[in-house]
């Protein structure tokens, strides 16, 4: 590597990591968190077949399986949000959510139903509601079951909020992009980027270990 | 409580209990009054209807018709609408009796006292140190005191069930219901979850037990119940069924004892 490398490495390396921590990674933890409540609330309607609101989930979780991220984000921000004069960070959050929601629904609703049926016995043999059983028996054992699957959609989301560049959020990747487009190092500068999205994607990985090893995954 | 309303509670009974899945009558107009502080032992071939019957008695099966009687308490099957498993009234029902289950079923994510505790806490809204002063007690009368804060995991087959038994103790039943409580277990694991049930037979509670162990069905057996086909064939003493002369008593017998 040239001097000149090493001097564009040296400026541009810190910049694209701020935009990373103030931005993509904020953008994904928030999206990722309104993903899951959008995903229970449909797993449950789903698992308990609340008439109308099932069809709907149903339909949600199609929709937003079947259609590409990019094109989620399109509709929502250029076909929506941008005509109402609605803000690009909350355009960028609705799509990030809705897709990570539709993708964590399925998670969630699987693992729910993983759990044997003998649980649900036994948590009613000693008299537990309905309520009681799903939430003390069920759910956590399912949110055991759920980490991994859920980790991946979460990794899957930090790289993914990139996207959010083309709607021209000044996310990490948007960064990268100024910085290639007026220094013509394209691989120097795609690489770099592609390390700082590396690095998240390493402490998240540490992460779920940590949370795997609190919740004793895999053990029963 | 008063001794009347003791006894009163004591008596359990279902009677005419029927139950289908899809078009097989499993239950046909099943009877059966359970003697308080006597031991039943319900036998009869695979398939014949036990497991269903005793889900039907403790009403985690909702029967299609009959009625199950507690104390006070009863409640009719067939008439209107099917119930829920969530029912008030058969929770209540549920709460009184203790359901022991062929493969254990403990709460993986809960430690061995929480198990136990589980139950008094949160459906008997009881005392939290009381209920854990008692579940300790629990745990010695089942032996496994220095097993309190072990995950069901890190127990064998034979401990899991006699935690499993210690946490159906732990809601006071007035009956206790035994499902095949040690054919998941490998036979050097057995005698330690029978020693607890004779313990408990001892004790005079009121016990409703589903075994192919025949020794240990005559030993601990104030009546036997032969069950086939959905149908009580037989009830009395051991010798009076065993002498019976029904061909299909004497049948099962010849085979189980092999
Ligand atoms: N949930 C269910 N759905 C459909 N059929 C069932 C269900 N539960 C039990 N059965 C059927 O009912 C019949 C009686 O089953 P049950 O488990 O009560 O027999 P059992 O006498 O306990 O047999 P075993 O000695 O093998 O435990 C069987 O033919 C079984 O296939
Ligand atoms: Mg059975």
């Amino acid at each position: 590597m040239s001097e000149r490398h090493m001097e564009i490495i040296g400026r541009t390396f810190w910049p694209m990591l701020e935009k990373g921590l103030l931005y993509s990674v904020p953008l994904a933890v928030v999206s990722f968190i309104l993903g899951i409540v959008i995903a229970v609330i449909a797993a449950l309607v789903i698992i308990n077949r609340i008439p109308f609101f099932k069809q709907l989930a149903d339909i949600y979780i199609w929709v937003f399986r079947g259609t590409p991220l990019l094109v989620q984000l399109f509709i929502v921000y250029w076909g929506i949000c941008n005509p109402l004069g609605i803000d690009k960070w909350i355009a960028s959050i609705t799509a990030f959510s809705l897709n990570v929601g539709a993708y964590s629904a399925e998670t969630i609703r699987a693992a729910i139903l993983s759990i044997p049926k003998g649980q649900w016995e036994a948590g009613y043999a000693i008299g537990m509601n309905y309520r009681q059983v799903f939430f003390q028996v069920i759910i956590p054992q399912a949110a055991k079951v759920s980490v991994p699957p859920l980790f991946n959609s979460f990794i899957s989301l930090v790289k993914d909020t990139s996207l959010a560049s083309t709607i021209m959020i000044s996310e990490m990747f948007r960064k990268a992009q100024e910085f290639a487009s007026s220094n013509f190092e394209y691989l120097l500068i795609y690489s770099e980027v592609a390390v700082v999205y590396l690095m998240f994607c390493t402490v998240l990985n540490g992460l779920q270990k940590v949370i795997e090893v609190k919740l004793r995954v895999g053990k029963n | 409580m008063d001794k009347a309303a003791d006894e009163e509670r004591a008596m359990y009974k279902v009677s005419g209990i029927t139950k289908n899945f899809s078009d097989n009558q499993i239950l046909k107009g099943v009877s059966l009054e359970i003697e308080p502080n006597k031991t039943t032992v319900l036998i009869g071939p695979s398939g014949s209807g036990k497991t269903t019957l005793l889900r039907c008695i403790n009403l985690l099966e909702i029967p299609d018709g009959g009625v199950v009687e507690v104390g006070g308490l009863s409640y009719e099957f067939g008439r209107g609408r099917k119930p829920k498993i969530d029912d008030p009234r058969l929770r209540e029902i549920r709460s009184r009796t203790g359901m022991v289950f062929q493969n254990f079923q403990l709460f993986p994510h809960w430690t061995v006292l929480e198990n136990i505790m589980k139950g008094p806490v949160t459906v008997l809204k009881r005392e939290k140190e009381q209920c854990r002063k008692e579940a300790l007690e629990l745990l010695v009368k089942v032996g496994l005191s220095d097993k309190k804060d072990a995950y069901p995991y890190e127990l064998s087959g034979g401990q899991q069930q006699r935690i499993a038994i210690a946490r159906a103790l732990a809601m006071k039943p007035e009956l206790l219901l035994f499902d095949e409580p040690t054919s998941a277990l490998d036979p050097e694991l057995e005698a330690e979850v029978l020693n607890i049930i004779r313990q408990l037979v001892e004790e005079k509670r009121t016990i409703v037990i589903v075994t192919h162990k025949m020794s240990f069905a005559k030993e601990i057996a104030d009546k036997i119940v032969f069950f086939d086909q959905g149908m009580i064939v037989k009830e009395g003493s051991y010798e009076e069924v065993e002498n019976c002369g029904n061909q299909r008593i004497t049948q099962f017998l010849n085979m189980i004892k092999n």
